[in-house]
């Protein structure tokens, strides 16, 4: 699609890892508040084995996502994850940069 | 997500076709929607919103959330003048995530070996925008400074709303330019949308830095173009 682009797309390579076998969830930013490092849209991929490409935040959150991920490539049951600010007791990880963000995670099923 | 809406929109944006994915925030189910093809009733205006603004987001139909993700072609560059600085431009535009392709009919400057890893169409420019038309999402960038060459891909990118049109050629050159145009049959208002002399002024010199100027005036106007009622990117 972007033969000269080095930086892989995430659709992209969610469908070669299929072909591959293995098992995919995207996870995809669906609403953002205040500073948010990625925009509404933006897709973070992840295999079974912890392997991703893309990002739904500045790195702040992708760790969460992935935990949450291999739940959902098990259970196939779509979710909606939350984050915000990271000095909030309230919140396990968070965005340093102040902003929240909610991410909807799927898995794909063939 | 099933793995055939992943095919199908994959397949749609190789093939620079617009689309929309609708996301069922309860269920998680997703449908699918490629600009041209067949869209439900319901989801007409949803999806003609969608494109026009190009913005992502959640909306509620029949009491029901849905998020739709907006997928538009991605925006590529398409340079007259297989010259100095379409050498530079030619690497950076990826990195930016440009897909970017290099028209000359001049042998002697549209050669691979200056173009290694670059799309590079050996043709004059009306016979190379048979095979791959203008389109909104496309930045036409003329660099020859010949107008044998330039002024018809000009005319064009201005008939097909190109989101940038830019050439090279000191204020002289573009008056003169303009005076050509007029005489093509091009309103002042097309004209107007020209950019010349090309690029943001950073005061570049060199032909890697004009490069930088045009490519950094580009992203400008793919960002902050004005998404007007009928769906035209304009500025």
């Amino acid at each position: 699609m972007q033969a000269l682009t080095d930086i892989p797309d995430p659709l992209v390579v969610a469908e070669t890892w299929i072909g591959e076998g293995r098992r995919v969830a995207i996870a995809t930013v669906i609403e953002t508040w205040g500073s948010a490092p990625r925009p509404v849209g933006s897709h973070l991929v992840i295999d079974g084995a912890g392997h991703f490409e893309g990002s739904v935040s500045g790195g702040c959150v992708e760790g969460a996502v992935i935990s949450e991920a291999a739940d959902i490539l098990e259970t196939g049951q779509a979710k909606i994850l939350e984050f915000g600010v990271a000095d909030e007791t309230a919140w396990r990880v968070g965005l340093s940069c102040g902003g929240r963000i909610r991410v909807l995670v799927e898995r794909v099923d063939g | 997500m099933d793995l055939k809406t992943l095919q199908a929109l994959n397949a749609a944006r190789a093939g620079r076709r617009a689309a929309v994915l609708f996301a069922d925030l309860e269920t998680g189910r997703n449908a699918l929607l490629v600009e041209g093809e067949h869209c439900p009733d319901e989801w007409v205006e949803p999806m003609a919103v969608a494109l026009r603004s190009g913005k992502p987001g959640t909306i509620v139909v029949s009491e029901r959330s849905y998020f739709l993700n907006v997928y538009l072609p991605p925006p590529r560059i398409l340079v007259i003048g297989a010259v100095h600085i379409s050498q530079a431009l030619a690497r950076m535009a990826p990195v930016a995530g440009f897909d970017l392709a290099i028209v000359d009919p001049r042998t002697a400057f549209a050669t691979a070996e200056r173009f290694s890893g670059v799309e590079l169409i050996v043709e004059w420019p009306d016979e190379a925008l048979k095979t791959r038309p203008l389109d909104r999402f496309t930045a036409m960038v003329a660099v020859t400074h010949d107008p044998k060459i330039d002024d018809e891909p000009l005319r064009a990118a201005l008939a097909a709303d190109c989101f940038y049109v830019g050439a090279l050629g000191s204020r002289k050159t573009h008056a003169n330019r303009v005076e050509r145009l007029r005489r093509l049959g091009l309103a002042d208002d097309a004209i107007q949308r020209v950019r010349a002399p090309i690029g943001l002024d950073i005061a570049a010199a060199s032909p890697a830095e004009i490069a930088v100027a045009i490519l950094a005036e580009i992203i400008e106007a793919l960002r902050r173009r004005d998404i007007g009622s009928a769906g035209e990117a304009r500025r």
